[in-house]
């Protein structure tokens, strides 16, 4: 390969920062003790278990005690959702439509156990309207769950809006924040959230990590038996280095959030605005503002998304799509249809997120390779060939 | 994933586009599923003598549409209409699992044009 590959597709994972790496090396070959053991090194595992668990804490204005650490997001989620309908009198649940699959599986997994879940439709840019929430509530409603902003399309949901309308009904509400977290600023207390997920390798920390914030006084039932870590609710010798790991990740990407986030919406919207001007026919996904810093997703009609990622990828360029051929189903994203895109037009998208390390350079790279990839495509495209023959007759 | 074979179809495709008064012509597959595919043919005297493709799909769709359009080009009738996805799938040294349905499009897109030509020719 001729040029280096830039990495456009940090929604899906970020690399670890060297810091990071850093602060875990030690905890896997010099200071390796079982965080449960009594003996000295097992009482500095455990010092460095509590360390991370409060620099998480910090980073989402809660207690540490509020924190228990997980094996990734979907555990998080899964764990949030199945433990809480396990200890919970009532059998509603609120979600959205656009949520990850790690929400809704276990919303369809409850439902063919006798519960009931209502999907709440988003608006055209992948918003959920708190007064839908509002008016969904009922007698049994036991969970409210949004994600407080979308991997696929980066729309931000009004979480503190949702959040004081669940915390008035005196319904839990959990959100996935697995995208949001040293994004943009999340406090659990402004939010109003009672559970909150999160993953490690989304901030460039490792993955095999995540945590779920558990309001202190709201019981949920154990994720795991068979031990007393996390307080007894989930078991298993912690994940030491990488917990340490996420602990240095997240005390980074929240304290230079703001400086990140300058420099990404400014690159962000140089390639939506590049992208919008030099290639017909093509739709910005998701909220043009209340969007995450370092999402960009657009649809290109006539073309096909895994072609685009493939020639994309031959041009050193990686990033995703919601196409159905990427999905492995014959559907397209269900958040692409959610906000209401036909079939067609869905699989055409392209979802390139930026990371810290993004540059300029990289944006006009991306800028001066992909229309001349779209139109070779287009070229190829029987769809293209017959709306241009429509539109010359 | 892919193949090199699969890869070299894809980044480099043979017998892109239209052929003006083709013998034939068929359009199957549809944008609701994410693959459409387009296939015209020349026939002289029984034999097919050009083969030009147009696909809106993932990489295997393309790869097949071209590799399929270099098996025919060159037989007769009856043969291309005994060619099989499979056969198709075997010389590009096949396909992942998931990605079998896409390569039956090639196949039913040379039928389409089979059969276009027959009903054109009857």
């Amino acid at each position: 390969m001729n040029h280096k590959m830039i990495y456009l597709d940090n929604a899906a994972t970020t690399a670890v920062r060297p810091e990071v790496l850093e602060a875990m090396l030690p905890w896997f070959t010099e200071h390796y003790g079982n965080p449960s053991s009594i003996h000295t090194a097992g009482r500095e595992a455990k010092v460095a278990v509590e360390t991370a668990r409060k620099q998480v804490a910090a980073a989402i204005g809660a207690q540490p005690q509020e924190i228990y650490f997980t094996g990734c997001g979907s555990e998080s989620d899964n764990w949030a959702i199945r433990g809480l309908a396990d200890v919970a009198k009532g059998k509603h649940i609120i979600t959205s439509a656009v949520e990850h699959h790690a929400v809704l599986h276990p919303c369809e997994y409850l439902e063919k156990k006798g519960y009931e879940v209502t999907y709440l439709p988003v608006d055209e840019f992948g918003r959920v309207s708190p007064q839908a929430v509002k008016d969904a509530i009922r007698e049994d409603t036991i969970l409210i769950t949004i994600m407080t902003a979308n991997n696929e399309i980066g729309t931000i949901e009004p979480i503190a809006e949702i959040g004081a309308i669940a915390k008035a009904a005196g319904v839990p509400f959990h959100t996935d924040a697995v995208q949001a977290i040293g994004a943009i600023p999340v406090d659990v207390k402004a939010m109003n959230v009672d559970m909150l997920s999160m993953s490690a390798h989304k901030f460039n920390g490792p993955k095999g990590v995540g945590a779920l914030y558990i309001r202190k006084g709201l019981r949920i039932s154990p994720f795991m038996l068979g031990g007393a870590q996390e307080h007894n609710k989930r078991a298993g010798t912690e994940n030491l280095a990488s917990i340490v790991g996420m602990g240095k990740a997240i005390e980074l990407a929240v304290s230079q959030m703001e400086e990140h986030k300058k420099v990404l919406v400014r690159l962000r919207d140089k390639l939506i605005a590049g992208v919008t001007n030099t290639i017909p026919d093509v739709r910005l996904n998701g909220h043009p503002t209340d969007r995450l810093p370092n999402n960009f997703n657009m649809c290109f009609r006539f073309i096909e998304g895994e072609s685009l990622l493939m020639r994309l990828d031959l041009a050193g360029i990686e990033g995703s799509s919601g196409s159905a051929c990427t999905s492995g189903s014959l559907d397209p994203s269900h958040v692409l249809l959610a906000i209401g895109l036909p079939h067609e037009i869905a699989h055409g998208s392209l979802r390139l997120t930026l990371g810290h390390d993004t540059t300029e350079a990289d944006i006009d790279y991306v800028l001066e390779k992909l229309p001349g990839i779209v139109q070779v495509l287009r070229d190829m495209s029987p769809l293209y060939y017959l709306e241009k023959e429509k539109e010359n007759a | 994933m892919y193949t090199e074979k699969v890869m070299d179809h894809f980044e480099h495709p043979r017998n892109v586009g239209e052929i003006e008064n083709a013998s034939g012509s068929g359009t199957v597959g549809n944008a609701k599923c994410g693959d459409i595919m387009k296939m015209d043919i020349k026939v002289e005297n029984g034999v097919i003598t050009d083969a030009k493709f147009k696909t809106f799909g993932c990489c295997a769709a393309v790869a097949t549409s071209s590799m399929a359009t270099e098996m025919i080009i060159g037989k007769t009738i009856e043969e291309a209409l005994a060619l099989t996805n499979k056969q198709v799938m075997d010389e590009l040294g096949g396909l992942p699992p998931v990605k079998v349905h896409c390569s039956v499009l090639a196949e039913e897109s040379i039928r389409a044009a089979l059969e276009d030509y027959k009903k054109n020719h009857a």
